[in-house]
């Protein structure tokens, strides 16, 4: 087996030596127009966040950051050339040119932010570590777990979250490691544990693949802080701009209840914010280099944050995630894009 | 005297040996140990194979196009039909599939062409097996060329990317693998000093690491201008990985004639290409067949191993369409067809090289 932290650190290395190189290169928003189609890094495959569904098609909440950007940019939510990443090759990848926008389920991080030559540019879904009980035991909270038997998968950080928690708690948990996600769901099944612990956005999935899924429930509480969100190169504000705001764009659509079905009829709206939005009135793309109608071909092409969400992840998807935290601002959830004004 | 005229008649040999049940007597029965064995064999086999034949045939889904129509009893065939098309062209568009099915259809034409031994012209197909249909491929699958749309390498995938993979491999590493066993037993001390620091380097370092640095270290280095496409980066990786074990086969072979051939030749006034291309060469190639396809099929299953590089050959697309939300828990369904269909390529190439080396035994056989 390789060793894959010290791949990381490799590929760190080398990408902090090139943090500073990369400031010398070219403009990124004239690149994709020429291109005709931006370069979007995605997983080799996540749930509801990057996969390639039964056309070939790739589908995810991830994926429409980069129809999103697309939209915006060239008015095409089609014109994206996805290039399937690991996790440890994707920050190299953004480095190096191969790709334009990372979207790839990566946690925006201290050291990810700050040594790498990177940008996050916002969060799409904010994650974090959850747990999986069976129905019929009746347990409701994490509190309630002292002295459980935990199924984890090794080798994340989901391991050193739960000891964190436990210790600071003082409560006693017996972990079960498994070495892949699908072994872990068969320990599960099998009852070799009483719980099983991995990000929400993970159990949603591992949840489908038990015989019977109603048998067991996630847990509301989570552990850990894991805002996922889209990766830009430093050094070209322009392009970290135009992806920072195609998901502002998505965020205040649903805010301000426009969506890819009345987007058209929205176009005549008098409410002011919504007139801004839509380019009606005024227009905000120029300090983007964008076209006024950015923001509605997102919205005409891509759809709201929403409706992205509910499509990908939640209750239109096979995974029936909650909306939780990422419910918008104006209804109890952290998601807040500034105004466009 | 008692004295019988007659010939006795021919009699049949007694039931008990011939037929199946002299078979069944001498093979399995033939004893109380064997044939308890045989028993004891007989119940493993059926306690493996009636809960397979179940879950494969009996209780599988076939027919639909999502997951609500598989009973989740027995395999739900419907995922990898569903699936299909993606798992032979990767995520290749659809309305070019064309494109793609010329090329397998030449592919599979010229394997045909050189396989069945009557058909006339090898030496011609081979030119054009090397030379014009690497070409004739490039310009079918990529495209911008004759008014066809520009398909780039990261839609290719599947099967086809597989075979791609391995064919270029193997294509690429016979020949660099007999330039470095020649290389590597020559008299001239920086031809041999290189072949043999080429060969030690590229085999001491496993492939995984190879295909990494192609992937995460290569595009560091470079300057950014210049971006090789991971397709490429991968292929070279592999074929001079595959050419450094091919040496190392060739080389086997050549130490496995005796050094009198290469003196007679060279005492009937041959140089040293005709020495090696006329006399040397076609005895041991001949020999290293075994070892050769081998090192083939080892390159064939190695090519899995791109997945890790985000290339989705016919394991990596698998894995793929297994993370997509309306077919999550189907990884069984989906594992068995990608082995079945490796079995039937490797097996393909085991049976053709026993054929191969019945075809050229020369009596030298022991």
């Amino acid at each position: 087996m390789f060793n894959k932290k010290h791949l990381v650190l490799l590929a760190s290395a080398g990408s902090i030596t090139l943090a500073g190189m990369s400031t010398a290169q070219a403009d990124t928003l004239e690149d994709t127009m020429e291109r005709g189609a931006v370069q979007c890094g995605v997983s080799d495959g996540l749930p509801g966040f990057s996969a390639p569904d039964d056309d070939g098609n790739w589908q995810g909440i991830d994926v429409d950051v980069c129809r999103a950007v697309a939209a915006a940019v060239l008015g095409d939510s089609e014109a994206v050339n996805y290039i399937s990443l690991n996790a440890v090759e994707r920050f190299t990848a953004l480095q190096s040119g191969e790709v334009d926008v990372l979207s790839r389920n990566t946690t925006w991080t201290t050291t990810r932010d700050t040594t790498l030559g990177l940008n996050f540019t916002g969060v799409t879904f904010y994650d974090g570590q959850g747990f999986m009980v069976p129905s019929d035991l009746g347990i409701t909270s994490v509190d309630e777990l002292d002295g459980a038997s935990i199924c984890i998968q090794s080798g994340t950080t989901t391991e050193l979250n739960l000891a964190d928690y436990f210790r600071a708690n003082d409560m006693e948990f017996n972990p079960i490691v498994f070495d892949t996600s699908e072994q872990t769901v068969g320990g599960y099944q099998a009852g070799r544990c009483d719980v099983l612990t991995s990000d929400t956005s993970q159990l949603a999935a591992l949840r489908i693949q038990l015989s019977d899924p109603s048998t067991s429930m996630i847990l509301s509480d989570v552990i850990s802080k894991e805002p996922l969100g889209p990766v830009v190169r430093q050094g070209d504000d322009t392009w970290f701009n135009i992806v920072k705001w195609s998901l502002f764009a998505m965020l205040n659509a649903e805010e301000l209840g426009i969506n890819s079905d009345n987007v058209d009829e929205m176009l005549e709206s008098e409410n002011p914010n919504i007139a801004r939005l839509l380019g009606q009135d005024g227009n905000y793309g120029e300090g983007m280099n964008l076209e006024a109608d950015w923001a509605y071909n997102i919205i005409s092409q891509v759809g709201n944050y929403g409706q992205s969400f509910d499509r990908n992840v939640g209750m239109g998807s096979p995974l029936e995630i909650e909306r939780g935290i990422n419910k918008l601002w104006t209804e109890g959830g952290l998601q807040y894009a500034p105004p466009i004004r | 005297m008692i004295h019988n005229k007659d010939m006795i008649p021919e009699q049949p040999a007694p039931k008990g040996t011939i037929g199946p049940i002299g078979w069944l007597r001498g093979n399995l029965f033939n004893g109380p140990i064997n044939s308890l064995f045989t028993l004891l064999g007989l119940y493993v086999l059926y306690l493996l194979l009636v809960p397979t034949i179940q879950w494969a045939f009996i209780n599988a889904d076939w027919i639909g196009d999502s997951r609500e129509d598989c009973s989740r009893v027995g395999a739900c065939w419907v995922f990898v039909n569903a699936r299909f098309s993606q798992f032979i062209y990767g995520l290749y568009p659809s309305e070019e599939y064309w494109r793609a099915n010329i090329v397998f259809a030449m592919f599979a034409g010229i394997i045909a062409w050189m396989v069945i031994p009557r058909l006339p012209f090898k030496r011609w197909m081979t030119v054009f097996a090397l030379l014009g249909f690497p070409v004739a491929a490039y310009v079918l699958l990529h495209g911008g060329y004759f008014d066809l749309p520009r398909v780039p390498t990261h839609r290719w995938g599947g099967l086809m990317l597989t075979l791609l993979l391995a064919s270029v491999g193997m294509i690429g590493a016979l020949p660099i693998g007999i330039v470095l066993a020649l290389g590597r037993r020559s008299n001239m001390p920086i031809v041999r000093t290189f072949c043999v620091i080429f060969i030690e380097f590229w085999r001491g370092v496993p492939l995984i690491t190879i295909l990494f640095m192609a992937s995460v270290m290569l595009p560091l280095f470079l300057p950014s201008e210049i971006n090789i496409d991971r397709l490429i980066r991968a292929l070279i990786g592999l074929t001079l990985f595959q050419s450094a074990y091919m040496a190392e086969v060739i080389r086997g072979g050549l130490q496995a004639i005796p050094k009198g051939q290469d003196e007679a030749a060279a005492a009937l006034g041959m140089t040293y290409w005709k020495r090696m291309g006329l006399i040397i060469m076609p005895q041991a190639l001949k020999m290293m067949i075994p070892g050769i396809v081998n090192t083939f099929i080892s390159l064939f299953k190695d090519t899995t191993l791109v997945m890790i590089i985000g290339l989705f050959d016919l394991l990596g697309i698998v894995q793929a369409a297994l993370s997509d939300s309306r077919w999550l828990g189907f990884s069984i369904e989906g594992y068995v067809f990608a082995a079945f269909v490796f079995w039937i390529f490797c097996f393909s190439m085991s049976r053709y090289s026993q054929y191969l080396e019945r075809k050229l035994n020369t009596g030298h056989k022991q």
